[in-house]
């Protein structure tokens, strides 16, 4: 009787241990419920940690194009290390193919033991904390480049990774002295830029990096990231693959700087092939795309700005206007079900940012008596 | 002691399996490519009356679009075409099929097993369109999406069923009815000596009421070569930058071009409108009832 039961216990041992190893399969460490998608060169799409992160990962370290939010930070750390050592393990650091009386090849093997290079940069597309929120631990985690004109006055300007942003990034994520800012301030951009665009001093893995600012389109800190070897452009929240344009009035956003946007996009895509390929886009959030998926989104945000601009000029009210439902043709697709990319949403705000502001009123100027 | 021997053994030889069976392809999986027949050849269309080649500006019946994709149809102009972005757009996959083109398929074949790993299709102005026949997955939905899509094939008997998926946006015909990025495409190929029967049913939730089937005749052509399609993008029309041609609801233009259609065949409006009853025998009915009522 003691064998049978001994026997039905190493059973249950055997199926207990396969449980157990499929369960640690399926169970996901910590940043694999993300996805990682190749996009081209040295730049790759994280998806699922809020809005979309465009990494550079090479032998330079990480770029990242936006952070997703706060709570998936760690997540996306482990992602990028997931990438990285993934990367390692395709192609040895370095080849030691030479030398051999004193260097064997079998050091190659062990390279993705190595330490992972840091994140260097982080560029933000905007303020939005879906874009933004892991900042402060994804900086925190990393280590800039310094040197020349940095390195000599600061000592510390080494720690983290920078934070490169339109200066309207900085000015949304912090607060006048005295005030309560809206993110932390190691979430804030460390460099920022006021003109048309900036471009990294040096290649990174590879890649000149240029960063596009475009006026009052989804907010009014619009850039868009364009790697001019991979030739890949991050879009941010400018282009959305998963809904309307979300166009944030409050903080400065307009219908005709989204469009504007798109179309300084499309200006700079060369599809490979009849439309397909060649440059790729990440949007802020939603699938992969290139010129083609982007060439359709411009077209539909075009046609419905222009029909409500049309009805504007007809002398009709925002509730009419809606109720005439402009956007009806694209809704299955495009309208989410609430909020400001539903069809009211969209409608309204692009209502809004149509309207012709009214005239400032002259101002009327007292002389002022002389006190001598 | 014997009994707890044999049990692990029975216990690590069942693990074993399991492990192997996520190895190896099921032989469901081996079946996709050992059976079937050979579609490789050129192939020409033959004309009948389901493929009528060109179509006519506010011609939508056998179409089951929903009211969205009426509207975005009497929106469309023709000129959107002449955009430096669609003027070299190919046929997509949901579409080319039906064109007036011909067909080439060839296959790729293991050079070990000899077995074919893919089919590949291409059609004027497409561009190729693989069909993998050795089990992998389709893409997760942030995959980017082609005029191709992705196509993975089974045979059932001497029938071959390819499932798309990945699609991009484009018409299912070229007078602005058009289907969703989110369309699936499944097509059944069907060879009887030197015809081939290719059937499209086309599922797009965004726009069609029920599933889109049609079929394309073709015939085996020994002389046939596909021409090559050069296209290159030129400035067709003289206009500001970020003009989207489009007709605005409640121009007579609007209203106009959808009627050619409809008023040069005698087919009253609401059977144009009709979506997916246009399918179906009994529409017959209501375009006598509506000639009638004239």
């Amino acid at each position: 009787m003691n064998k049978i039961l001994l026997a039905c216990a190493a059973l249950a041992a055997c199926f207990a241990a396969r449980l157990i190893a499929d369960q640690s399969r399926a169970a996901p460490a910590s940043g694999d419920d993300l996805e990682i998608l190749p996009v081209h060169g040295s730049i790759y799409m994280i998806a699922g940690a809020g809005g979309n992160i465009a990494v550079s990962a090479g032998k330079d370290g990480v770029l990242l194009v936006d952070t997703g939010t706060a709570e998936n930070a760690d997540k996306v750390l482990a992602a990028v290390q997931r990438l990285q050592r993934q990367l390692q393990m395709q192609a040895p650091a370095v080849d030691l193919r030479w030398g051999a009386e004193t260097r064997g090849t079998l050091q190659n093997s062990l390279n993705p033991y190595a330490p992972v290079k840091p994140i260097r940069y982080i560029i933000n597309t905007h303020a939005h904390a879906d874009h933004t929120g892991g900042n402060l631990r994804l900086a925190k985690s990393g280590r800039t480049f310094t040197g020349g004109n940095v390195s000599g006055d600061i000592a510390d300007a080494g720690q983290g990774a920078a934070i490169l942003a339109y200066e309207n990034v900085l000015n949304r994520m912090s607060a006048p002295t005295g005030s309560q800012a809206p993110s932390p301030e190691g979430a804030w951009p460390t460099d920022t830029f006021h003109q048309e665009s900036m471009k990294l001093s040096h290649f990174f893995n590879g890649d000149g990096v240029q960063i596009i600012h475009i006026a009052d389109g989804h907010t009014d800190g619009d850039s868009i990231v364009y790697f001019r070897g991979s030739d890949v452009i991050a879009a941010g929240d400018l282009f959305l693959m998963t809904t309307y344009p979300i166009i944030d009035v409050d903080r400065g956003g307009t219908i005709n700087g989204v469009i504007e946007g798109l179309n300084r996009i499309l200006d700079i895509v060369i599809p490979e092939f009849r439309m397909e390929g060649g440059t790729m886009v990440v949007p802020g959030h939603g699938r992969l795309s290139d010129g083609g998926d982007l060439a359709y989104y411009r077209d539909m945000v075009t046609i419905i700005r222009d029909r409500i601009q049309a009805m504007i000029k007809k002398g009709m009210t925002l509730d009419q206007i809606k109720a005439a439902k402009p956007t009806a043709d694209y809704d299955p697709r495009w309208a989410a079900a609430s909020g400001p990319a539903s069809a009211a949403g969209f409608v309204e705000a692009a209502y809004k940012t149509l309207m012709p502001k009214p005239a400032a009123k002259p101002t009327t100027t007292t002389k002022k008596k002389s006190q001598g | 002691m014997r009994c707890v021997l044999l049990a692990l053994l029975v216990g690590i030889a069942l693990v074993g399996v399991s492990m192997r069976a996520q190895q190896y392809p099921s032989d469901e999986e081996v079946n996709t490519v050992a059976t079937g027949i050979d579609l490789s050849g050129e192939w020409t269309p033959v004309r009948e009356e389901d493929n009528t080649g060109n179509t006519e500006l506010g011609d939508w019946v056998g179409i089951p679009m929903n009211e969205a994709a009426r509207l975005r149809a009497m929106a469309w102009v023709a000129s959107i075409q002449t955009l430096p972005e669609w003027q070299c757009r190919p046929h997509a996959v949901s579409y080319i099929s039906r064109g007036p083109s011909q067909l080439r398929i060839s296959k790729e074949v293991d050079p070990v097993s000899r077995q074919v790993t893919a089919w590949h299709m291409e059609w004027l102005r497409s561009i190729d369109k693989a069909v993998y026949m050795d089990g992998r997955p389709h893409p997760s939905a942030n995959a980017p999406h082609t005029w191709g899509g992705f196509s993975t094939g089974q045979w059932i008997g001497d029938m071959l069923r390819i499932e798309t998926t990945h699609i991009k946006e484009e018409y299912l015909k070229r007078d602005g009815v058009f289907h969703s990025d989110r369309i699936r495409v499944n097509q059944f190929l069907i060879r009887r000596g030197n015809y081939l029967t290719f059937i499209l049913v086309e599922y797009d939730p965004v726009y069609l009421t029920e599933p889109l089937v049609r079929s394309t005749e073709y015939q085996l052509d020994a002389h046939q070569n596909i021409p090559p399609y050069p296209c290159n993008v030129v400035e067709e029309v003289d206009r500001p930058r970020g003009i989207v041609p489009h007709n605005l609801p409640g121009t007579q233009q609007y209203v106009d071009d959808v009627k050619d259609f409809a008023n040069r065949y005698n087919i009253p409006w609401d059977v144009i409108t009709a979506g997916a009853e246009t399918m179906y025998p009994e529409i017959q009915a209501k375009i006598t009832a509506g000639r009638a009522k004239k």
